[in-house]
């Protein structure tokens, strides 16, 4: 029971990331508008980008912004425990960003689709496709 | 279908949470990932780069590389969205709407009637047009200076406070589509323009690209700052501080253009004309 | 300046496609120049780079001066030099033979097409140059994101299968980021090398096991191996002719070598192939990607979409070929990597051609295109013969070495698939020849109606008449090109 307890305390975040890209997943995959696949996709790299920061994270340690830095010339000794790990945020800025440009040539295509076809069902659209 | 989704995710996700059980636990300070490459940046940022942000350090001189690149994806999402949706040969809209200042009637012109010429009883207006309201208009006017003004003082302050270019770039270009949103989307392209877009967002990764090119040319690898410490009359670990704060200019250009050029197009559908 | 030879690669064509879009605002005929400047120095840079590496071994290079692990670090090796070279040439001949195209039917919009053009090239040649697994996510999405944006220009219902493509494709993309997550979990490094030193340590754990089946998962979904080549035959039939002879050689080839890498070089070969236990599975979805791909062209009405699901099955060979694990296999797996790219430039720029005079692929509308086409027919013809395997032509030389080595390993499944590939390929040609070759009869009965020349226009000429004497230069030189630089690539540990 200990041993169950310790398991979920030291995991559960990452489990919470699993579930939420197994739900951006099933929203692609299943959805027939194209707006929900489109937001489906965006919560499974918001969920990876989640991920990443967490493993950055270290009880007790602040923000990576090194304080008093030009004021006493920086004479004291930093620790690396005090700080947490700068490497994941870096990442995942630009993860974010490449994000938000998928998103906007997403975006971008299905207005064209809507001009073309009036309609954002996946189904609709084959329709049409196929009376074409 | 939506039966064989459900199981294939219920699986994925119950293999990948298999997988996690030998995952270092949450927060533990031993984890591989927080001993082996991080502790040398969070001791030698200040040394380095004399940049206390380490964040910034590692983004724009570490990893400086990865940040050129990630302005390019956002010049190159504009360039699509420009390429997908714009259409430079506007053929006259269906039908414009116009309204009479001095009685509030509203007229449609259909394609091929003459449009009113006297510009100071008639005014054009959207689809979406909604009356005049003060508080909204005044407010928005009152703030968007402000928000400029934030922005900027967070691509300058990314150095000691979480920020720079990114950041600000996007605070910038929100108060732009602030200003579009409030009043009128024709007033907003008068005053930050397309053309001014196009040359913004190249001039951004441009400075960013040619600072690199520029080490490279005084002798240092690309991207190395410290060899433009002649140049700027410097010592090295200075002109990577400065060296920095130049990319982040570079980058928060760009993404204020690129943020700006990508509402008008998609919120005009390509056209440029009316929008939201 | 040659030290810096790596950075420049990547540079100037980035650089480049700034200046195209300040260009077309001003004066939009020196965009196609810019480029093709870009493209040629790329080029350049990459076939210097290759002769230093087979003069002096691998060639490295540190960004922003920073050592590995600290910083980024570039390394160039056998492998690397010689998919640069394949990918730098590729989309010049591409950028020059469809120029005079692309300014007829894209006049208005030929700044923003000709920067994501060099764009996704420069994205292409990050990829293939990068020692970094972070680094390599940015490019791909360089690349994946321009792709997207070119693909969805074309006709019909180009947009919604560009819309699928970029669903299919952000999900491969993110798996691959989250594999590259979970190694960073395990070993603490972004670095390619500096992982493969931490990993020996790590292998029974079931996080490196997660890594690399999620990176593998991830990049099967790019290069569309069976069964989840989906987005793949919609994307690239409908994209626009232009733009299809640089996406469709290229990406699907950069993604199998993004596999070898991943494969050799960050996982060693004792545990892709050894600990792991899964390289009979995925040579048998080669042998359904084959297979699948062969059927479903035989059943297509049109030229282009007939020509992408070959590519499928193209896919499926050195996919099989890599994971047959013996090096004769690997080596006819990266000497196609190299043939590939190049027959599928040329089909695919003779489709081009094709397309432009008559405005329809379909196999109806190809009679008599012999008389009327018959320097793009030529180049089509040694295309086809390439792709069905008959020497001189380089496809012999690399399915030669698939077929050894699959006998060699004993997967006699794979060999009657490549067989059974050849023999549809044949047919599928041939049938196109036949009709080709025929000429409807003149309306007043009095024999076969003489069709006039109607031939594309000269730029693309001299990129398919180049594109074909690569074709059987590459086979002549096979010989060559395996001792000298495809022995090197693959590591000495596979027998």
């Amino acid at each position: 029971m200990d041993a169950a307890l310790a398991l979920i305390v030291g995991k559960y975040n990452y489990w919470i990331y699993i579930v939420l890209m197994m739900i951006g997943l099933y929203a692609v995959v299943v959805k027939k508008n194209l707006i929900k696949k489109i937001i489906g996709m965006n919560i499974l790299q918001t969920a990876i980008i989640l991920f990443y920061v967490s493993i950055g994270a270290k009880k007790g340690a602040t923000i990576p912004i090194i304080a008093h830095a030009h004021n006493g010339g920086g004479e004291h000794v930093i620790h690396a425990a005090e700080y947490i790990n700068p490497l994941p945020h870096v990442l995942m800025l630009t993860a974010i960003v490449v994000a938000v440009a998928t998103l906007g040539v997403a975006l971008a295509l299905s207005i064209k689709v809507y001009k073309q076809y009036g309609t954002l069902e996946e189904d609709e659209i084959y329709e049409k496709i196929r009376e074409s | 279908m939506k039966a064989i989704a459900m199981v294939a995710v219920v699986l994925c996700g119950g293999l990948l949470i298999y997988g996690s059980l030998d995952f270092p636990d949450w927060g533990d300070p031993n984890s591989p990932a927080s001993t082996h490459l991080s502790p040398y940046f969070i001791e030698n940022a200040i040394p380095d780069t004399s940049v206390p942000n380490i964040v910034t350090a590692v983004l724009a001189d570490y990893r400086g590389y990865d940040t050129m690149f990630e302005t390019a994806v956002i010049f190159s999402a504009g360039i699509a969205c420009l390429l997908l949706l714009r259409m430079f040969t506007p053929n006259a809209p269906d039908s414009r709407l116009y309204r009479h200042t001095p009685t509030g009637v509203t007229i449609r012109i259909e394609q091929g009637g003459k449009l009113p010429e006297n510009t100071q009883e008639f005014q054009r207006i959207d689809l979406s047009w909604v009356p005049y309201d003060v508080i909204v208009n005044t407010g928005c006017r009152l703030m968007v200076p402000f928000i400029q003004l934030f922005a900027l003082y967070v691509i300058a302050h990314g150095h000691h406070s979480p920020g720079g270019g990114f950041q600000g770039g996007v605070i910038y270009g929100a108060a732009v589509i602030l200003f579009a949103v409030s009043k009128d989307l024709r007033s907003a392209i008068e005053q930050v323009g397309e053309k001014m877009t196009a040359y913004l967002s190249s001039a951004g990764v441009l400075i960013y690209a040619g600072t690199g090119l520029l080490c490279l040319f005084l002798g240092g690898e690309y991207l190395n700052y410290s060899a433009l410490a002649g140049l700027l009359g410097v010592d090295p670990i200075a002109a990577r501080s400065h060296g920095i704060l130049i990319v982040e200019v570079g980058v928060g250009l760009a993404v204020m253009a690129v943020m700006v050029s990508l509402y008008y197009i998609l919120s005009s559908d390509g056209k440029l004309d009316e929008g939201l | 300046m040659s030290q810096h030879f790596p950075a420049i690669i990547i540079v100037i064509p980035l650089i480049a496609a700034f200046l195209v879009t300040i260009a077309g605002w001003i004066n939009r005929r020196y965009c196609m120049p810019i480029a093709a400047f870009a493209l040629t120095t790329a080029l350049y840079g990459a076939v210097r780079l290759v002769l230093q590496v087979m003069a002096g071994g691998a060639v490295t290079y540190q960004m922003a001066g920073w050592p590995a692990p600290t910083g980024i670090v570039y390394t160039i090796d056998a492998l690397n030099g010689i998919v640069l070279v394949v990918v730098s040439a590729v989309a010049l001949l591409n950028l020059v033979g469809t120029s005079q195209i692309v300014a007829r039917n894209y006049a208005d919009r030929l700044a923003p097409f000709y920067s994501l053009y060099v764009l996704f090239v420069t994205g292409l040649l990050g990829i293939v140059i990068t020692g970094d697994a972070f680094n390599l996510f940015v490019l791909l999405e360089i690349t994946s994101l321009t792709g997207y944006a070119l693909i969805g220009m074309g006709r019909t219902h180009a947009p919604l299968a560009s819309l699928n493509y970029i669903f299919m494709g952000t999900i491969g993309a993110s798996f691959y980021l989250l594999g590259v997550g979970y190694l960073y979990l395990s070993t603490g490094s972004l670095n390619m090398a500096d992982i493969a030193a931490i990993l020996p340590s790590l292998y029974e754990s079931k996080v490196v096991l997660a890594a690399f089946v999620i990176c593998m998962t991830g990049l099967f979904m790019k290069m569309a191996l069976f069964p989840l080549h989906g987005w793949l035959p919609n994307a690239y039939a409908l994209a626009p002719s232009v733009v299809s002879g640089l996406i469709a050689p290229l990406t699907t080839k950069v993604m199998i070598y993004v596999m070898v890498r991943i494969a050799l070089t960050v996982f060693t070969p004792a545990y892709t192939f050894g600990t792991l236990g899964i390289s009979q599975a995925i040579v048998w979805l080669a042998v359904i990607a084959i297979v699948m791909g062969s059927f479903m062209a035989l059943s297509q009405k049109s030229l282009k979409k007939m020509l992408t699901y070959i590519v499928i099955a193209e896919v499926g060979y050195m996919v099989g070929g890599f994971w047959l694990a013996n090096r004769t296999a690997m080596t006819g797996a990266v000497l196609h990597i190299i043939n590939d790219a190049a027959m599928t430039l040329c089909v695919f720029l003779a489709a081009c051609s094709i397309r432009f005079k008559l405005a329809s692929d379909r196999f109806e509308n190809l009679r008599g295109i012999f008389r009327k086409q018959p320097v793009t027919m030529a180049a089509l013809v040694v295309g086809a013969l390439s792709i069905i395997g008959v020497p001189p032509t380089c496809g012999f030389f690399s399915k030669w070495y698939l077929l050894s080595g699959g006998i060699a390993a004993g997967h006699y499944a794979f060999v009657a698939a490549l067989l059974f590939s050849s023999l549809v390929n044949a047919v599928l040609f041939f049938r196109i020849f036949e009709i080709g070759h025929f000429e409807p009869f003149s309306r007043h009965g009095h024999g076969p109606a003489a069709e006039r020349i109607n031939e594309a226009p000269v730029t693309m000429l001299v990129s398919l008449l180049a594109a074909a004497a690569v074709l059987i230069l590459l086979g002549l030189y096979s010989g060559e090109i395996v001792t000298n630089i495809i022995d090197y690539a693959i590591p000495a540990q596979i027998s």
